[in-house]
């Protein structure tokens, strides 16, 4: 021991060397894989000299196209980590029958369920949807940036920064055991006296404030920054889902935040919330965290729902079929998804008349979802179906998604839910919206926007490729855990006896295969398109035949997204401009005003990583350095009043000209 | 803008499709800065409807009418009312341009919330070494936490408050200025909302049998 017990203590808290999983084969060749790519990561950016590059065009960026871009990456790198998480679990459940146990010991198992959830949430789904409102909605609304563009940069890392202490935990201590909304008295400090739920409740936190910030930011952008002429009637579907999205994150996310702030305060202080004994109350912190919970599925969702209004009106070359119930439906799913929390949780026992409510506000749901199904298929009712990539992603989701809405009414009646309450079909079910809904919905708008953003298309044989291993795969992975449910089969399960249900688990271990093969050819359609950038040039600005703003500036755009800001005369803007024969202005160019770089966020956000790791091992006084750190960064960075700079007329006049010389060069 | 250009096509001239001068949008800033504030008052709904629900778990310890000490509260209460008033003086002094009126009148802001922080230490400091510290009791956790986290507020707004005495002095009332100093103003008044209810509902309904 050390002299200075105490000053050991203050500095490295709980932290030891047993901390490092030496002992776990599994988690060491993934660290020993992690640190060679790492390295070789690095080494590959040094020798081309790129830090320079990453560093003033993208860390310290607050271009929302950058940042956006940004978010899509994280999602994508998170979704690596989560499906190898997934993969891992159908492995194990598919061969520990009767006397082998499988590969997973019960705690390690119990961290990769959690860890699943907890990733594949939180920073894949949502850096996903982040980023694609982030890179969308300014252009489609006409604007040069968001309204606050350095708290965009901000809530990137933010975001950031819980992944990172996620990805922590897998190499020093361990994350949670506990499911991914870590109910108590489970994740209290009395049944989890380790680090995992502080790894769990700290990496929360802080990509927390990025989501909720990011979703005042989008509001605001979107209320305040539109173009001339543009109403609220006349937003691009995506726009309005987008709109209704960030309502429902600024409405929740601090649900979340107070609850995981006093679960804390059970741990660290003591205190009685959620405990068992002097007064607490455990289903407070259930009835609390899902009133966040189930916004938040909405939050997924919703924006995916103005992707899939996007691509259809896009690619059958219509308006699309009924706007205004489109709306609608939309503003009634943002208002009902605060009105049916209790139904994951019928179990509870609150009675037969709040089971009732709740069952009967979550039935009405389906009705504006049905709504939109019907828009869908009216506005593809003899249109000129184009079926390249984000189309095939639309039918393919709106078959899957219709299966997973129909088990969710089934669940939604209180008796069905008693026998399926945290059953396999449970699991099926939401993996059938989530997986059918969320993420089909991100490949398409990943194959819609991607020309955009990067001025070629994605190549359309990977892709098809990965359309078909990924929707194959999903129904071979997903619907034998229906039968399972309906069997009986309860989730989190790591070991079983029965070998009657051994196939069942098996086939869904071989539509993981097929998953993962899915992923697979989605990498290696962006590196062939890379490849073959140039054949699947993008000149035009335009590739898909777009109707709307974001399609009239060139691919990528220019900084400024706009040399002159658009005035809007309907719903389909760039459509009509199409229709009435614009002509792309060609001189007097005026100088621009736009924001300016800064460190401010990434220097925040690293702060926050060592605040939180620190405030993780109870390592107080790096904790309180950190804190400090914290605040006199932050203050410092409003002392900063000059913000902002000029992109001069010639330049804009520069960039401009190129774009003419590259579209006649084209026609 | 939306006018001009639809008259423009009631007069049969051709639509126009973008804008020859440069697009000033408004500032979003206050309300972002309100929307924030609404975000922040759902974690006081929730910490209020938390202590809702185990502001009556004493589990053997303590009642709200053994612990609360009304006149002192009353005094916290009046201290903080009032900076609300004097911060409403300082915007007054900000709209006549005055720096240094601005500036006296956020000092005694700053102090009245000084004030009432010390109380509010003074408050929790008695009842943990009278052995009713937030462990004691579901009452006593929720209690902490409400009255703590509106306390926590009030701190973070006197930092701001400083900070922004510093930026006034230095560059006068221009308009960043001005618009930080009415978000600071929301925000403090906000609190004082906030406080009304925890009166009303943690202290006036706590002492009642």
């Amino acid at each position: 021991m050390s002299d200075h017990p105490d000053l050991t203590k203050l500095i490295f808290g709980r932290l030891s060397w047993d901390a490092i999983p030496l002992h776990e084969p599994i988690l060491l060749a993934t660290f020993a894989a992690v640190v060679v790519g790492g390295l070789a990561l690095l080494a590959v950016i040094t020798r081309y000299r790129l830090w320079g590059y990453l560093w003033h065009e993208w860390f310290t960026s607050i271009d929302h196209k950058k940042i956006g871009i940004m978010y899509m990456v994280l999602g994508l790198v998170m979704l690596l980590r989560g499906f190898a998480d997934a993969i891992m679990m159908r492995l194990q459940q598919a061969i520990s029958f009767g006397d082998n146990l499988g590969y997973l010991p019960p705690h390690h198992y119990d961290q990769v369920f959690t860890a699943h959830g907890v990733i594949m949430i939180f920073f894949v789904a949502m850096p996903i949807v982040t980023g694609l409102m982030n890179y969308v909605v300014p252009l489609q609304i006409g604007a040069r940036d968001v309204a606050f563009p350095f708290l965009n940069n901000f809530s990137f890392w933010m975001t950031t920064a819980g992944a990172v202490l996620v990805m922590a935990s897998l190499f020093v201590g361990e994350f949670a055991r506990t499911g991914w909304l870590a109910y108590p008295p489970l994740s209290g400090i009395l049944a989890s006296p380790d680090v995992g739920v502080d790894y769990y409740i700290w990496s929360l936190q802080i990509a927390g404030v990025g989501t909720l910030l990011s979703g005042v930011n989008l509001l605001v952008t979107i209320i305040k920054m539109r173009a001339p002429g543009m109403k609220l009637m006349q937003m691009p579907v995506f726009t309005w889902t987008a709109l209704c999205t960030n309502v429902l994150i600024i409405a929740a996310f601090p649900v979340l935040t107070a609850v995981l702030a006093l679960l804390s305060l059970d741990r660290y202080l003591g205190t009685h919330m959620f405990t068992n004994e002097l007064g607490g109350n455990a289903m407070m912190y259930v009835n609390l965290i899902w009133i966040w919970g189930h916004p938040e599925v909405y939050i997924l969702i919703l924006p995916m729902f103005g992707v899939f209004s996007e691509v259809v009106s896009t690619f059958a070359g219509k308006r699309l079929f009924g706007y205004t119930s489109m709306v609608y439906a939309t503003i009634v799913i943002t208002v009902l998804s605060y009105l049916v929390w209790l139904h994951h949780f019928f179990t509870m026992g609150s009675g037969a008349s709040v089971n009732s409510f709740f069952g009967i506000t979550t039935m009405i749901i389906s009705i504006p979802t049905g709504a939109k199904i019907f828009n869908w298929l009216f506005t593809m009712y003899r249109g000129r179906i184009r079926f390249e990539l984000p189309m095939m992603w639309v039918v393919a989701f709106m078959v899957t998604f219709v299966i997973g809405g129909m088990t969710g009414v089934l669940l939604a009646v209180p008796p069905a839910d008693f026998s399926l309450h945290n059953s396999l079909f449970l699991i099926a079910h939401f993996h059938n919206v989530i997986i059918g809904g969320v993420l089909f919905g991100a490949f398409a708008a990943i194959n819609f926007w991607f020309p955009k953003a990067f001025g070629f298309r994605l190549d359309p044989f990977w892709g098809k490729c990965s359309f078909w291993l990924w929707v194959v795969g999903f129904y071979f992975a997903f619907m034998p855990l229906y039968v399972l449910g309906l069997m009986g089969v309860t989730r989190r399960i790591s070991h079983f006896e029965d070998p009657s249900l051994q196939i069942w688990f098996q086939i869904a271990a071989f539509g993981a295969v097929l998953i993962a093969l899915g992923i697979g050819a989605m990498l290696i359609q962006f590196v062939v398109s890379f490849l073959r950038r140039d054949k699947l040039r993008d000149v035009t600005g335009d590739p898909w035949g777009g109707r709307t703003l974001e399609w009239s500036t060139s691919s990528p755009p220019p900084a400024y997204n706009f040399a002159f800001t658009p005035v809007v005369h309907d719903g389909d803007a760039w459509w009509q401009m199409k229709q009435l024969g614009w002509k792309r202005p060609l001189s007097g160019f005026i100088d621009i005003h736009m924001p300016k770089n800064t460190g401010a966020g990434i220097i925040l956000a690293g702060i926050s990583t060592v605040l939180g790791f620190a405030m993780i091992w109870q390592m107080w006084l790096i904790a309180a350095v950190a804190f400090a750190a914290l605040l006199a960064v932050a203050i410092g960075h409003t002392f900063n009043y000059n913000r902002e700079y000029y992109i001069q007329a010639a330049d804009v006049a520069r960039v401009e000209a190129a774009r003419t010389e590259q579209l006649a060069s084209h026609v | 803008m939306s006018n001009a250009t639809s008259l423009n096509a009631a007069a049969g001239e051709p639509l126009k499709f973008h804008q020859e001068t440069e697009h000033h949008p408004e500032n979003g800033t206050l309300l972002g800065f309100w929307l924030y504030l609404m975000s922040d008052c759902l974690i006081f709904a929730c910490l209020f409807a938390v202590y809702g629900v185990l502001g009556r778990s004493y589990a053997g310890g303590p009642t709200g009418a053994e612990v609360f000490e009304l006149p002192l509260v009353a005094l916290n209460t009046s201290l903080l009312l009032l900076s609300s008033i004097t911060y409403g003086f300082a915007m007054l002094e900000m709209q006549r341009k005055r720096v240094n009126g601005t500036l006296v009148w956020l000092a005694i802001t700053g102090l009245l919330g000084a004030g009432f922080i010390g109380i509010e230490l003074y408050e929790f400091g008695h009842l943990i070494a009278e052995g009713n510290g937030p462990q004691r009791s579901a009452f006593l956790s929720s209690f902490f936490t409400l009255v703590g986290t509106h306390g926590l507020h009030v701190s973070c707004g006197i930092i701001w408050l400083i900070t922004l005495m510093v930026q006034v002095k230095r560059k006068g009332l221009i308009a960043a200025n001005k618009r930080r100093l009415w978000c600071l103003s929301m925000f403090w008044h906000f609190l004082d909302v906030v406080w009304i209810g925890v009166f009303s509902f943690v202290y006036l309904m706590g002492v009642l049998p």
